[in-house]
């Protein structure tokens, strides 16, 4: 029987209409803008000049700071600035613009297909490879991986939850690398299990996979038995961290807590598959696979895309930017963030780019809350989130933090649900960020 | 029947005036003892409730003046140095003038000089836009055109220009409460001294961006050219970050880096029309 977590969740239409494209190389672009500011945290600090020759693979800017995470070169050249660009979101954040010469890749990366099963090496230097190929999570939030596999002294992780589950709709990345990589995930995982000490770990997959679940199950049952495959019912937000560990081992999470607290880490599909190849490939973080698809486009793409590829050349290589097309959301439909700079670049955490059209973006005139409720049956917090919105509204952060605001994990499902179009998200997200700022700034005890 | 009348009558009137003694008693007994000035200093005070003084409303305003020992530290932007003199007068205490204040946007990016490179679909709301992402046009530090520092403003000073797309501040009905200064989440609202006769010059841009960034996005940027420093006589002028910031304390007026600002960032406001000279391009009034 699928499993599920136990309240709120949506239904939308998958939309997995690029499932079948499988995933092809990126053409080599002319030039890489790369960002330091690739993760949660603080930036990295670029170790590289202008003038100077790069590798692909090379160590460009180092990480500052307890978290945060390296950077390394997608692709090799010369370095011709650093200097602050757009990111997607129109802010200047630092980039390492590099002129790409050739495809010069350092030596030390092993390029060749075979698959390497055995592990020759203890936690602690597995975590340090991680550390060093700046391998951050690849399910959207782009949290360093080696923190998160280093759990605080006094905790312990018991399981390793593999998320795989890819709710959002139109996302296809995930599932392509669990049918084309599934042993190297399958691997990483186990990577992953040593370094952190756990003798289990679950994969969690929707239904609405069946062929990754039917492939993975039975690459698991031949030579990872400690790694289980499980099926889970297709709802949103299944992939949130919370939502996972509710469904697979149904414990919850407490308010303001982390994962570990119940002795839990959780990983995306592509950050397995980017601990498989650096440990075993010594291939540090550079690129991922990016779905790019949308309605619009007639043919629906799954790229192998190095990091700081702009968006201009990625509409160069689907054949120009569709007419209908009104906008790019980089991520799903649901918490993607729409791209405001055609000249911004993908980053590592780059899962999707998707174009929609004017009447799939199209927002509903905004009414008056009926009190209809439906917004608290769809939230997976068990948050009130027409409470959230009149009191962020009227400034009462008091009053917000009483009803748990910092909680929201920002899914959408109150907006999607709501009948009177409010725009119950975006006045709970800015509240949110006024009462975690002013929890932050409380001594701590 | 008249029995039952009359002992109904007597028997309420005897409980209403017995409750009321004992009303009477406990108010006595718990009275809270208030400064009677504070009633009155209230009274003076233009009862605007809007928070411009740094107190709750007017009533928190007029303890905080009768409790204080001196008024230098309070200021009711909105009644100005009038009803501080009133108050002052009314409490026997001395209070200094302060130059009276008005709002200034920072930004004179419009329509025209700063195109849209985006266009923004969502909620309403400058803070809303702020919180997801850097605007809809190139410029990231400019004016978001939502208008929340019209939402706020109780005396109707400020509204959207919709030729230009940027608030307009009413100089007679702008009271420097600093309200819309709170609410402008890219901190483009500045309270500036109104000047004498209402003249005043300010820099009309805050854009920290290097010079070709700025001046990309924005034909009418300060670029952090260093020109308008040079120029004043006075060192009213300071530069930071690529920004120019005049001290209106130290600006003498001479209208100098006005007409030496390239890109006609800097701005003056309620000047007579300029004689232009001979060798010098006419400078049309803002």
């Amino acid at each position: 029987m699928s499993r599920t977590f136990s309240i709120g969740g949506i239904h939308p239409h998958d939309h997995k209409i690029s499932v079948n494209a499988s995933i092809e190389d990126f053409p080599l672009m002319d030039m890489a803008y790369i960002s330091v500011s690739q993760h949660l945290g603080a930036p990295a600090e670029p170790v590289v000049a202008k003038g100077d020759q790069v590798k692909v693979g090379q160590l460009i800017a180092k990480a500052s700071g307890f978290i945060s995470a390296n950077i390394h070169s997608s692709v090799s050249g010369t370095v011709t600035a650093v200097e602050p660009l757009p990111d997607i979101s129109g802010n200047l954040i630092p980039h390492v613009v590099i002129k790409v010469e050739g495809d010069d890749w350092e030596e030390s990366i092993d390029r060749s297909p075979e698959i390497v099963k055995e592990v020759k090496f203890s936690p602690k230097e597995i975590i340090d490879i991680i550390a060093k190929a700046g391998i951050v999570g690849l399910g959207g939030a782009a949290f360093p991986t080696h923190i998160k596999l280093s759990p605080p002294p006094g905790k312990k992780a018991e399981y390793l939850l593999i998320n795989g589950a890819e709710c959002e709709p139109y996302l296809t990345s995930d599932y392509r690398v669990m049918l084309e990589y599934p042993e190297q995930m399958l691997i990483g995982t186990k990577i992953m299990m040593m370094a952190l000490g756990v003798s289990k770990a679950y994969v969690g997959i929707e239904e609405n996979k069946p062929k990754a679940l039917k492939l993975l199950k039975k690459i698991a049952s031949k030579g990872y038995k400690e790694i289980k495959v499980v099926s889970l019912k297709k709802r949103y937000p299944q992939g949130g961290e919370k939502q996972l560990i509710d469904a697979i081992l149904h414990r919850q999470v407490p308010s303001m807590g982390l994962p570990i607290d119940v002795g839990v880490v959780v990983q995306n599909v592509g950050t397995a598959l980017a601990v498989y190849e650096a440990v075993q490939k010594n291939k540090p973080l550079f690129d991922g696979v990016v779905t790019v698809t949308g309605g619009c486009m007639t043919e629906q793409r799954n790229f192998r895309l190095r990091v700081g590829t702009n968006f201009e050349r990625i509409m160069f290589a689907i054949g120009g930017f569709p007419k209908d097309a009104v906008k790019l959301i980089s991520g799903g439909p649901m918490m993607g963030k729409a791209i405001s700079r055609m000249d911004a670049a993908t980053v590592k955490s780059t899962s999707a780019l998707l174009l929609l059209t004017e009447e799939e973006t199209r927002r509903g005139e905004e009414g008056n809350c009926i009190r209809c409720a439906k917004c608290v049956e769809a939230c997976p917090m068990g948050l009130e989130p027409y409470l959230l919105n009149r009191l962020a509204r009227a400034g009462r952060t008091d009053d917000l933090e009483v009803n748990l605001i910092q909680d929201c994990i920002e899914c959408g499902c109150c907006f999607y649900s709501c009948p009177s179009n409010i725009p119950l998200l975006d006045t709970i997200r800015l509240a949110k960020g006024q009462v975690l700022k002013i929890i932050r700034s409380r001594p701590k005890k | 029947m008249t029995t039952t009348i009359l002992f109904t009558v007597v028997s309420l009137s005897v409980l209403g005036l017995l409750l009321a003694l004992i009303l009477y008693l406990v108010a006595q007994k718990f009275k809270v003892e208030e400064d009677p000035r504070i009633d009155d200093v209230e009274a003076i005070l233009p009862g605007a409730n809007c928070g411009g003084c740094g107190y709750a409303g007017c009533r928190a305003f007029a303890e905080g003046c009768v409790k204080a020992d001196n008024l230098d530290s309070l200021y009711c932007p909105v009644g100005g140095n009038d009803t501080m003199k009133s108050v002052a007068s009314y409490l026997g205490m001395e209070v200094a003038e302060k130059a009276p204040q008005v709002a200034v946007v920072r930004c004179n990016g419009n329509c025209d000089s700063r195109p849209k490179t985006n266009h923004y679909d969502g909620y309403s709301s400058c803070a809303v836009m702020a919180s997801l992402y850097a605007g809809d046009t190139a410029c990231s530090f400019g004016c978001l055109g939502q208008g929340d520092c019209v939402v706020v403003c109780n005396f109707d000073a400020i509204k959207m220009d919709p030729r230009t797309g940027l608030p307009e501040v009413d100089q007679d009905k702008c009271t420097a409460c600093g309200a819309c200064v709170k609410a402008c989440p890219k901190f483009i609202i500045e309270l500036r001294n109104k000047g004498p006769k209402n003249r005043r010059i300010f820099v009309s841009c805050i854009n920290k961006d290097k010079g070709g960034v700025a001046r990309k996005a924005c034909a009418v940027a300060c670029i952090g050219c260093f020109k308008c420093q040079k120029v004043c006589p006075f060192d009213a002028i300071t530069m930071s970050n690529n920004l120019a910031y005049i001290d209106y304390n130290k600006c003498k007026l001479c209208r100098k880096c006005v007409t030496e600002c390239p890109t006609h960032a800097i701005w003056e406001v309620n000047f007579p029309v300029r004689v232009p000279k001979k060798e010098e391009e006419p400078v049309v009034e803002q």
